[in-house]
């Protein structure tokens, strides 16, 4: 009996370890059921149907590479006919994703995708502003 | 029905027939359509009328241009300078072309150097991952710096100091970045694009644009008719080091 407080102390301690990733999740503002992405406002549907870019944009986005770095293609017809210039920051991110940070990396960090390595060399409106002299 | 052996090859032969026409029918047809729309010989190239920039002494208008455009960084630190156009002494660019009289008039002028984009071009032999290739179409000397390893083969290779290494991370080095052309990263070679990402838009290069003396002409090589190649005909030019064989794309108008 006179291990009580140890052992409680243990317990609540294991208690805090077991849900820690709820406390983290409650820190960093993540909503546990779905990432709290901002869609872009004055577009409804993106270059191909949500369900095909939410798990295969990244696919999408090497197949424009290979196509405008390599192959000099740079058109995109989109499955609703629609024709787009095969851009990341000319297309993507400077005509509807305009904020980076509150779709493309709330999500990242909501799948904990560690950030891909297209932001090293691409760069979005804000930090082109930030720069700006 | 009864089939006689004689008619049952006699019908079969005529199948076989049948499908060999129509391959050769097909073939013929593909060979006439290419032979319709030619895919012209096409080669982008530069003439840079010297005396006009004699004239602008001092000017670096392309440069700047390029720089803005490209995000090119500025280290203080001269061994890690990035540079796609720049402007050397004429002396080390043609020293073959020196007298004791022309060095007197001719020394110290800077001429504007970039990629000459070889029509045989040493880098792209030498590259591992054929990050830099030749675009067959226009003859552009292409990098994908996706795929470049930073080896730096294409730099021991080129014999016109043409690429720059990024030693360090560029970023923080750009005074302004322009939001249409990508950064390079730590670690990868780079180098003048002939302004690729402009001429698919149907502008000009950059630099080009900028020249307010219209020194730099841009045009299809390939066209006698174009107007580098009327400028090719009607002055004197020269390419540097042309005793390598590597047929450089950019002339200069002495």
């Amino acid at each position: 009996m006179r291990d009580r407080p140890l052992i409680l102390t243990g317990l609540l301690a294991f208690v805090w370890l077991f849900t820690l990733p709820v406390w983290h999740a409650y820190a960093g503002k993540y909503s546990p059921s779905a990432p709290d992405v901002k869609l872009p406002a004055n577009e409804k549907q993106c270059v191909a149907p949500t369900a095909y870019m939410r798990d295969s944009h990244m696919q999408l986005l090497i197949d424009w590479r290979e196509d405008v770095v390599r192959n000099n293609r740079r058109q995109f017809t989109a499955f609703n006919g629609k024709v787009y210039d095969k851009s990341l920051t000319r297309t993507c991110l400077a005509q509807c994703h305009t904020n980076k940070g509150e779709f493309c990396d709330r999500c990242h960090a909501y799948a904990g995708v560690s950030g891909p390595y297209c932001w090293d060399c691409h760069h979005d409106k804000i930090l082109t502003a930030r720069s700006a002299p | 029905m009864k089939l006689t052996r004689k008619d049952f090859l006699r019908l079969s032969g005529l199948g076989l027939l049948a499908v060999a026409g129509k391959k050769a029918v097909r073939a013929v047809s593909e060979v006439a359509a290419t032979a319709a729309s030619p895919k012209t010989a096409k080669r982008w190239g530069m003439v840079i009328d010297l005396q006009k920039c004699r004239e602008e002494g001092g000017c670096t208008d392309c440069i700047k241009a390029c720089d803005r455009a490209h995000n090119i960084p500025h280290f203080a630190d001269r061994e890690h300078e990035v540079k796609w156009i720049w402007n050397q002494p004429f002396e080390t660019v043609f020293p073959q072309a020196q007298t004791d009289y022309t060095r007197q008039v001719y020394a110290g002028h800077p001429i504007a150097l970039l990629c000459n984009h070889c029509a045989n071009p040493p880098c792209v032999r030498v590259c591992p991952t054929q990050a830099t290739w030749k675009r067959e179409d226009d003859g552009i000397v292409m990098m994908d710096w996706h795929r470049c390893i930073g080896c730096r083969y294409c730099m021991a290779a080129c014999p016109y100091g043409s690429r720059s290494f990024n030693w360090q991370d560029p970023r923080p080095a750009i005074a302004s970045l322009n939001p249409d052309f990508p950064t390079r990263t730590k670690g990868v070679v780079e180098k003048c694009n002939f302004c690729e990402e402009r001429l698919a838009r149907g502008q000009r290069p950059a630099c080009v644009e900028a020249c307010g003396e219209k020194a730099m002409v841009f045009g299809d090589l390939a066209d006698p008719d174009s107007e580098p190649r009327k400028l090719l005909r009607a002055r004197f030019s020269l390419q540097r080091e042309p005793e390598l064989g590597t047929s450089p794309s950019v002339y200069y108008l002495v």
